[in-house]
């Protein structure tokens, strides 16, 4: 956890080298720093006025840096208690509710800064001041009576500290180009699934990998890949729609994704009626679970999920065939359900899915490493445009994703 | 004319030790003290040609004898000082007095805003510079600055026993500085540096700042400076100042010397 304090620095703080000394005093005590507000005098009897932000890794080393910098002038700045007010009806905010972001977020409650659990960008904030606790809510979930953080007082936002390893994801900005490279990435995001494994398999925190995609991943030939993938544990949380999953089913039973032949790629007569007999057929048996213990279906991603207890999460659309047993066909039914798996996550692969990809960008807390991988540009800088920085972007084929990643980490097809 | 405050020395003595000079066991003779006293009044009379106002001294205020730390005079406007040790702070009450009988305006810091007035804040026509960390507090200096519209660049003292400003540190008439660099930290030199060309940078070596030749005062071309100083008084002399030497031991045993014992006024 990060500790911090806001300061504020004034005078003839520029020409004297008075905030230099400050700055560098911070960093070489081992903390670090963030100038909010610099406001430079226009002339030379102008004073300046810096906003500091001072952190540090623990209570003690805050503490000493504070006393270090106050005889240059630094002064903590006066701090209230955020405001609450209760919520007036189910389902609705107070009107000046504080809306979250997705990064790491504290509330001062009766003098002590403590963490906003289950940060989510777009939330409201619900404190429990007896018991001193407070978590990101969303607006369909708030009980009437329910305290709601009100106004920006009492309120701070952390940003992410960079991560000291230099990977793909140290850079936390989603610069999406066509014509960058993939071959690094892809080697450090395999890297990362290695070590989340591992950590897994011990049981250590934080080192669920969540996996989101879409029907493409079928129809392009990923899907070997993924299931190879999900056998070797490299997926907990699967994320996908009605359609990842009839045409995983479908290929299954009729060998064909849409109707078209996997191994021939031509279209089958009336093979655009597979993926419905599909999903009658597994509605006919109750459950995607019951059709693998059948023996019905033995391959494939669905298969491996079940065989590998992988939490799948299938949300529902207006277009949906069928749908599937296990859909989830109310929105906000199905984004509690995504919500509600995601604490743990240590890795999110959103892959070739427009609508999944940001629903499940704008789930994510900001600290979660998140990859976009689409062959539409679009997609990763939709997903940035919404608030999702971290997420890095890969603009390629999601098979060609799938497969490469997977080789990466042992596949041999 | 240059009019300075000064206070005769009647109960100048060692009676406490709020800084590495001040020893109660190096006791001050007080024949000498008032013999080194009045050459100095007489040498800023008469061969500086100052007008002196003296001020009534008061038992009890064994350190008002040095009118620097009275507090700052801008015009005809006057903050008196906020004085970090208890042992001082009763001085403040008679400067403020006698400002106030003397028809200046008095502004106020607020008591727990150290300052330590004309000791700690000394300067040129268009800018200021604020000696901090031993004695007056940092804080003071962009509220004298918003008071006065002037430019103010504080500079942190770093050694014990250079502990107000005007110890280390003496602007000149001609826009020199004569000053003791290593008194003052490594941000505050380059600060200093940034401001003065090297030719106006005049530095004095370690022994004859340990003799207080920086507590100078400059009056037009004269600087008057305690004995003890060959090498400043030539340096000054090649920069075409006449120098005037003083002995003033007795008032270093309590760390102060020529210029803490006057307060300019204009």
């Amino acid at each position: 956890m990060v500790h911090q304090e806001r300061v504020v620095l004034q005078g003839h703080i520029i020409d004297s080298l008075i905030l230099a000394k400050v700055l560098d005093r911070i960093l070489s005590m081992g903390g670090s720093f963030d100038l909010q507000e610099v406001q430079i005098g226009k002339t030379r009897e102008d004073a300046s006025r810096a906003k500091i932000v001072v952190r540090a890794d623990s209570p003690a080393l805050l503490t000493s840096i504070l006393e270090a910098i106050q005889p240059h002038g630094a002064s903590v700045e006066r701090e209230s208690d955020c405001r609450f007010q209760p919520a007036q009806a189910d389902g609705v905010f107070p009107d000046e509710f504080y809306a979250t972001t997705h990064l790491p977020t504290q509330v001062r409650l009766q003098g002590a800064w403590i963490n906003v659990d289950r940060i989510e960008m777009d939330l409201g904030v619900l404190v429990e001041p007896d018991q001193g606790t407070a978590r990101a809510v969303p607006m369909a979930s708030v009980k009437r009576g329910e305290s709601i953080v009100i106004g920006r007082e009492g309120v701070r936002v952390i940003p992410l500290q960079r991560p000291r390893k230099r990977d793909v994801f140290s850079f936390m900005e989603s610069q999406v180009s066509v014509e960058r490279p993939h071959g690094h990435m892809v080697h450090d995001i395999a890297a990362r699934m290695r070590q989340l494994r591992t950590g897994y398999r011990e049981g250590r925190a934080d080192c669920r990998i969540l996996f989101s995609g879409g029907p493409a991943i079928i129809h392009a030939g990923g899907r070997d890949a993924l299931a190879w993938l999900i056998e070797q544990e490299y997926v907990h949380i699967l994320f996908c729609g009605n359609a990842l999953a009839a045409h995983d089913l479908e290929m299954e039973l009729y060998g064909t994704s849409l109707g078209y032949a996997h191994q021939a790629g031509q279209p089958l007569p009336h093979g655009h009626e597979h993926h419905l007999r599909t999903i009658n057929r597994i509605r006919s048996l109750g459950s995607i679970e019951k059709a693998v213990e059948s023996g019905l279906v033995k391959h494939g991603i669905m298969a491996a999920c079940v065989r590998h207890h992988v939490h799948v999460v299938m949300a529902g659309t207006i277009r949906d065939d069928g749908p599937l047993p296990g859909v989830i066909t109310d929105s906000i039914q199905a984004q509690e359900a995504m919500r509600n798996v995601i604490p743990g996550t240590g890795l999110a692969l959103l892959v070739a899915s427009t609508l999944h990809s940001i629903a499940t960008g704008n789930l994510l807390p900001a600290a979660v490493p998140t990859v976009c991988v689409d062959i539409n540009p679009s997609v990763p800088t939709k997903l940035a445009d919404r608030g999702s920085f971290q997420a890095v972007g890969l603009v390629m084929d999601a098979a060609s994703f799938m497969r490469e990643v997977s080789r990466e980490l042992g596949w041999k097809p | 004319m240059s009019r300075l405050l000064v206070c005769p020395p009647d109960y100048f003595d060692i009676e406490y030790e709020i800084n590495p000079w001040m020893h109660r066991s190096n006791a001050v003779n007080r024949e000498r003290a008032v013999q080194q006293w009045h050459r100095l009044m007489q040498v800023l009379e008469q061969d500086v040609g100052a007008a002196l106002e003296r001020m009534k001294p008061v038992p009890g205020c064994p350190d008002l004898v040095f009118t620097a730390n009275a507090g700052v005079v801008v015009g005809r406007q006057f903050v008196p000082s906020r004085f970090r040790f208890p042992e001082r702070q009763r001085e403040e009450a008679y400067f403020e007095d006698w400002f106030r009988l003397h028809g200046y305006e008095i502004l106020m810091l607020d008591h727990e805003q150290h300052f330590e007035g004309a000791g700690d804040l000394l300067g040129f026509a268009d800018c200021w510079f604020g000696g901090y960390r031993q004695r007056t507090n940092i804080l003071a200096f962009p509220l004298l600055s918003e008071w006065f519209h002037r430019e103010i660049i504080p500079l942190e003292l770093v050694d014990r026993r250079f502990y107000h400003l005007d110890t280390c540190f003496c602007p000149l008439s001609g826009g020199e500085l004569l000053y003791y660099p290593p008194a003052i930290d490594r941000y505050g030199q380059e600060a200093i540096a940034d401001r003065l060309d090297p030719v106006q940078r005049l530095v004095v070596s370690e022994r004859e700042a340990l003799d207080f030749a920086c507590n100078a005062v400059c009056v037009g071309k004269h600087v008057v400076l305690p004995s003890g100083c060959p090498d400043t008084e030539a340096l000054l002399a090649s920069r075409g100042y006449v120098t005037h030497s003083v002995p003033l031991d007795e008032f270093l045993k309590s760390g102060g010397s020529a210029k803490c014992l006057t307060l300019a006024l204009d």
